[in-house]
């Protein structure tokens, strides 16, 4: 476990297509990724989740209510550096479509917004907390999330 | 006697997430609430107003795992909307779409989510690699997800949110050097496929229910994309009227539609499909298979994990089967006709189970309106049921055996079972929160 660098992985309001992603950049990669990485939080991985301190927090998927905010902002005060990963995270869509609901097709959704505690307005990652790094596409690219996960990699471990 | 309330707040190695709350009174069950509480996105609202032809790659949204079958399906749906008959070719590389899929994800799910808990460690990156056989496995597993990554994305352009495939047809076709090289990583992993088979065949959980199950079985050899629905009581519906004979259940606490067959619940998945259809296998998995194949169907719940391995090894046979005997060449998009209020179904065997789309037209070829029901929501009522039946057998153990009640221990059983079923949270809303009452 010695300086190995402690992620942290997080998904919200999103399809979790990156971290599908992930998961099969990870084919080519798991013998290296094994040696240098401390997966600290990632729950499709393991039950065994650390919540106390990240070098590099990715985080997919837009921010749909407050109790996410709120969590956001503590993966924020805990990590070094935060990569949005994905359209969601980035731009707020699709999962934020219903911003731009007409008036009925707000009307619609009304009560399930209300029953289950959503936001009024879905938000994305940059609107609550300061991004880093981003890693565009829908899903991710997968080129682009190595190019940056080693420019990480080298700029924490020089 | 136990009276306690159980609550797990994320339940890992799923895709998305879910709560439960137990109630236990003086040694009962009295209450269980799974819920699935990945935040809705309102795909089927949004897809209101817009072109049909931006359809699919809409709906593949809902899920980042499940993404191609949602294509598919999605696909069928409009191109039966359009009155359009898919040429053989498109047909041919739909088939082979989906095989690229099943292996990947199950593969995903069987060695990255259930197969830690068999050999004890929290994560499958936690296998020791000095240890012959989790070495064996570590690599297995990533080459088995990486043949099916290559053959999904060779086909449909990628695993996730697919490129190429479209209504009336695909964008794009594969080229020879690229399908050898697909034939070749599908006969190296398919070693790796047999000895988990062996693993699922061998391992130690075993929960039995009864219960229907229900799957689309097409009509000559095993696959995910036509057919006639069929249940375990013998009834056959056409895909057309697959909705028609569900209930919709509303689970106030869950941001999931539940469903009924005939006022149950029901199963949907590979050990559905297996129950219903492995006779009609490809020929060489069921010769390798041959002994597992006895063991279905079953009404053992950790068997839709075993189901899933012999269909990924159906999936890697078929398709080295259609890889080499069929050649691929450019064709056109074939369009149809917008007719306002036509109705388009379709409906798909998704990795988790039956998956049916709907849609209805509006003038101009847009959507008037649309349904998903995903696998997941239709097994919601039986995975809370099974829950209840775990729990209290555990609790009724620890009685008889004047043993203290192992919270913990119990929070694993129910997590194993439920990763048996292999839910995808993100299609059941458009883990696990276990609340101890």
């Amino acid at each position: 476990m010695e300086n190995k660098i402690k992620i942290g992985w997080f998904s919200f309001s999103c399809c979790e297509d990156n971290t599908i992603v992930m998961t099969e950049v990870m084919n080519d990669h798991w013998q290296e990724w094994k040696k240098i990485f401390d997966f600290r939080h990632i729950r499709i991985f393991k039950s065994k989740n650390i919540f106390d301190e990240f070098d590099i927090a990715f985080i997919e998927g837009a921010v749909a209510s407050l109790e996410q905010e709120e969590r956001i902002k503590a993966i924020r005060n805990i990590s070094k550096k935060v990569v949005a990963v994905g359209s969601c995270a980035i731009s707020g869509l699709p999962a934020s479509q219903r911003n731009t609901f007409t008036p009925e097709q707000k009307e619609n959704i009304d009560f399930l917004v209300t029953k289950f505690g959503l936001a009024s307005e879905v938000k994305k990652l940059s609107d609550v907390i300061k991004v880093d790094v981003e890693i565009p596409g829908c899903p991710m690219s997968p080129e682009i999330f190595l190019q940056k996960v080693n420019a990480l990699v080298a700029e924490l471990r020089p | 006697m136990h009276t306690f309330d159980l609550s797990l707040e994320h339940i890992t190695k799923i895709e998305g997430n879910a709560t439960l709350n137990i109630k236990v009174v003086d040694g009962k069950v009295l209450d269980v609430k799974f819920a699935i509480t990945e935040y809705k996105r309102f795909f089927t609202e949004a897809m209101k107003g817009k072109d049909i032809n931006a359809i699919p790659a809409h709906l593949a949204r809902i899920c980042g795992t499940c993404s191609n079958a949602h294509i598919m399906c999605s696909i069928e749906a409009c191109e039966n909307a359009l009155g359009i008959r898919p040429s053989p070719q498109t047909k041919i590389l739909r088939a082979l779409t989906m095989h690229g899929l099943m292996i990947r994800d199950h593969a995903l799910h069987l060695y990255l989510f259930s197969m830690p808990d068999i050999f004890g460690k929290d994560a499958f990156l936690d296998f020791d690699e000095n240890d012959p056989v989790q070495h064996q496995l570590l690599h297995d597993g990533f080459e088995t997800k990486s043949a099916g990554n290559f053959l999904a994305t060779l086909i449909a352009g990628r695993s996730v949110h697919a490129t190429y495939p479209v209504i009336g047809g695909f964008l794009h076709f594969p080229d020879q050097a690229e399908i050898d090289e697909a034939i070749e990583k599908l006969k190296n992993i398919r070693p790796a496929v047999l000895r988990l088979i062996e693993i699922f065949k061998n391992a130690p959980n075993h929960f039995d229910r009864k219960t229907k199950y229900m799957a689309l079985v097409p009509e000559n050899s095993f696959g995910y994309i036509q057919g006639i629905i069929e249940t375990s009581d013998g009834r056959k519906i056409e895909e057309k009227d697959f909705k028609s004979h569900l209930e919709n259940t509303v689970i106030p606490y869950s941001e999931a539609m539940g469903y009924k067959y005939e006022g149950e619940g029901y199963m949907v998945g590979a050990l559905a499909r297996i129950n219903l259809a492995k006779d009609k296998l490809h020929s060489k998995t069921k010769e390798s298979a041959s002994e597992v194949l006895n063991l279905f169907p079953s009404t053992d719940i950790y068997y839709n994990n075993l189901a899933q391995a012999i269909e990924i090894l159906h999936s890697v046979d078929e398709s080295i089967d259609i890889l080499s005997n069929n050649k691929f060449s450019p064709e056109p998009i074939i369009k149809g006709e917008e007719k306002e209020n036509t109705v388009g179904i379709g409906v798909v065997e998704a990795p988790r189970g039956t998956l049916y789309h709907k849609i209805v037209l509006d003038k101009d070829g847009k959507i008037k309106e649309g349904e998903v029901v995903v696998p997941t929501g239709q097994n919601q009522i039986n995975i809370e049921r099974d829950i209840g039946v775990l729990v209290q057998s555990l609790i009724d153990k620890s009685n008889s055996a004047e043993a203290p009640l192992d919270k913990s221990k119990i929070a694993f059983e129910i997590e194993k079972l439920i990763r048996a079923y292999d839910p995808c949270m993100s299609c059941a809303s458009h883990f696990l929160k276990v609340e101890w009452e």
